[in-house]
């Protein structure tokens, strides 16, 4: 996911594949049959069953799933976590992107190594760390019950933990994209006399608008999907403390699979409409980097 | 620059070393005991093997799926393209349930694998599914980058020194790949490692058979068993890194053998 926009950097000129060089017909067949086999075992197939499940007891019992008041309350907390985690995501990724394209220092890599850390860590130890500092037995758990605070088994908890679990998205898309572009212009406008702020909303967010825009995607889809980690956090309390995910995994282990997927397809369309509008913005970075025209 | 360094440290350094504080806690006899129980060993075999094996299936397949996503034209190939990636876009949870079902004696795909003599949900093969299917777009999408940038004169060179197509592809073609296909293996493994959303549902989670490390994690952070989860975490940390740290090592050396040639 995040090496696209390195791909894109990559990939460009490559030309179109010259026809005479190609394999005998039946291999060409048979190795596209056996990629669309694999794809569609995997792939297709899922994401439809997603939706045959949903809708397999009417369109009433979807919706009765959907409108059920604790369904409402787990979406509402999705969202609420979502609007809460991605903008600190952006800050971030900006600041960190800014730091290492356009200043040299000591020990870049490693800081790159460090931001990429949450992508390596399992989701659930990722929840896990957090339970071990806020949580009754943890760091500051003594403290925290003395102040009558609640982290773990609470809203801040899944807002810490989601927000571990998507940090680096938007850091990782912006990083390779300014490298690509250069400081030539920030330079240019600072010579001309504009100050940080001017060059800031003036140049540099225009020309990162589309990596942006590609980090963010993929952050929400991320956000709003969470599992593991925030499984470890939430402490499953119905109403209060279930997400999207959480309140699917509560609905399948009771059994009630058309609810199970009717809340489930929710999240299925959420990801489709990431991987279209992904594609989009794909399209979109090639022809900035190609033509130079943000 | 100082915002940078604020965020990470606050959200990442700080919790990150409270867990290896907290493992530090059981002393080393302690934690060696808690990590050589044979159930934790059992899951950890478990993680290991089926991660080794998902991962594996992807490098085959995942080259496939690239070759014929960078060379063949077919229809739908955009469609086909955009939804390689839907592993990643999809939460776990919901692809979890969905190829529990898909793959149950009773549902869609389940029922001819049954009839084989097959049966892919609560045991290892099950989880192999679960792990192929999160791993899947980074060996595709390591290879294909690669192909396409295929210098074509290569291959038209080898053509006009009397190579046949197959000597073509496997002497010319696929040595300039092997370090993509190499990092994407790499890469699905150690996010099979981890994995807990899609696993869970399929795997049955029988102690000592089906139960994977992340779970073990899980189940005794729940029975507030702290030390025990840590000295697991730690050692998972520890194996990630390391693999990590080996891509990273491994593309130096090929970039650096690239050059040379």
């Amino acid at each position: 996911m995040s090496a696209t926009v390195s791909r894109v950097v990559r990939g460009m000129g490559a030309g179109a594949v010259r026809p005479k060089l190609t394999e005998p017909r039946w291999v060409r067949i048979l190795l596209t049959t056996i990629a669309l086999g694999f794809l569609s075992a995997f792939l297709a197939l899922p994401l439809v069953s997603v939706f045959y499940e949903a809708f397999r007891r009417g369109a009433a019992a979807y919706a009765s799933a959907i409108m059920d008041p604790i369904a409402l309350s787990a979406i509402w907390l999705t969202l609420l976590t979502t609007a809460i985690v991605v903008p600190l995501d952006i800050v971030f990724g900006i600041a960190a992107a800014w730091a290492i394209t356009r200043f040299e220092f000591r020990g870049k890599t490693f800081l790159i190594t460090l931001i990429d850390m949450p992508f390596s860590v399992s989701p659930v130890i990722a929840g896990m760390i957090y339970v071990l500092i806020f949580g009754a037995q943890g760091v500051f758990g003594p403290w925290l019950i003395d102040h009558n605070i609640r982290i773990i088994f609470a809203t801040p908890g899944i807002i810490l933990a989601t927000w571990f679990v998507t940090f680096p998205f938007v850091a990782r898309e912006l990083i390779p994209l300014m490298q690509a572009q250069g400081a030539d212009e920030e330079l240019a406008g600072h010579v001309l006399g504009a100050s940080g702020r001017q060059i800031f909303w003036r140049i540099t967010l225009p020309n990162i608008k589309w990596g942006l825009l590609y980090g963010v995607i993929l952050c929400t889809a991320r956000a709003m999907g969470e599992f593991g980690a925030v499984s470890v956090v939430s402490g499953h309390i119905r109403g209060q403390t279930n997400t999207v995910p959480l309140h699917v995994e509560i609905l399948y282990n009771e059994y009630s699979f058309a609810a199970a997927f009717a809340v489930a397809s929710l999240l299925a369309l959420t990801s489709v409409v990431t991987l279209v509008v992904k594609a989009i913005i794909e399209n979109r970075l090639r022809v900035q980097l190609t033509t130079g025209e943000p | 620059m100082g915002i940078t360094m604020l965020m990470l440290g606050l959200v990442v350094l700080l919790p990150l070393s409270t867990l290896f504080f907290h493992s530090s806690t059981l002393g080393w006899s302690g934690f060696w005991e808690a990590v050589t129980s044979p159930r934790v060993l059992a899951s950890l075999r478990l993680t290991f093997g089926a991660s080794f094996a998902g991962a594996l299936i992807n490098a085959v397949f995942g080259l496939v799926v690239a070759w014929v996503l960078v060379r063949y034209e077919f229809p739908g190939k955009k469609i086909i393209d955009g939804i390689v990636d839907l592993p990643f876009a999809l939460p776990t949870a919901v692809a979890g349930i969905t190829l529990t079902t898909l793959y149950a004696p009773n549902g869609w795909a389940g029922r001819y694998l049954e009839m084989i003599g097959v049966k892919a949900v609560y045991n290892v093969v099950g989880i192999t599914i679960a792990l192929t299917f999160i791993g899947l777009p980074f060996v595709v999408r390591t290879v294909q980058p690669v192909l396409e940038d295929f210098d074509l004169d290569m291959e038209e060179a080898a053509e006009m020194l009397g190579a046949s197509r197959l000597q073509t592809v496997t002497r010319v073609i696929l040595p300039v790949l092997i370090p993509a296909i190499v990092t994407g293996f790499t890469l699905a493994f150690a996010r099979a490692l981890g994995e807990y959303g899609s696993v869970v549902f399929i795997a049955g989670n029988m102690p000592m058979k089906t139960e994977i490390s992340s779970l073990l994690i899980m189940t005794k952070l729940e029975q507030y068993d702290y030390a025990g989860a840590t000295a697991i975490a730690v050692v998972m940390l520890g194996i990630s890194f390391g693999l990590v740290l080996l891509i990273n090592m491994f593309q130096r050396w090929s970039r650096a053998r690239q050059g040379e040639i």
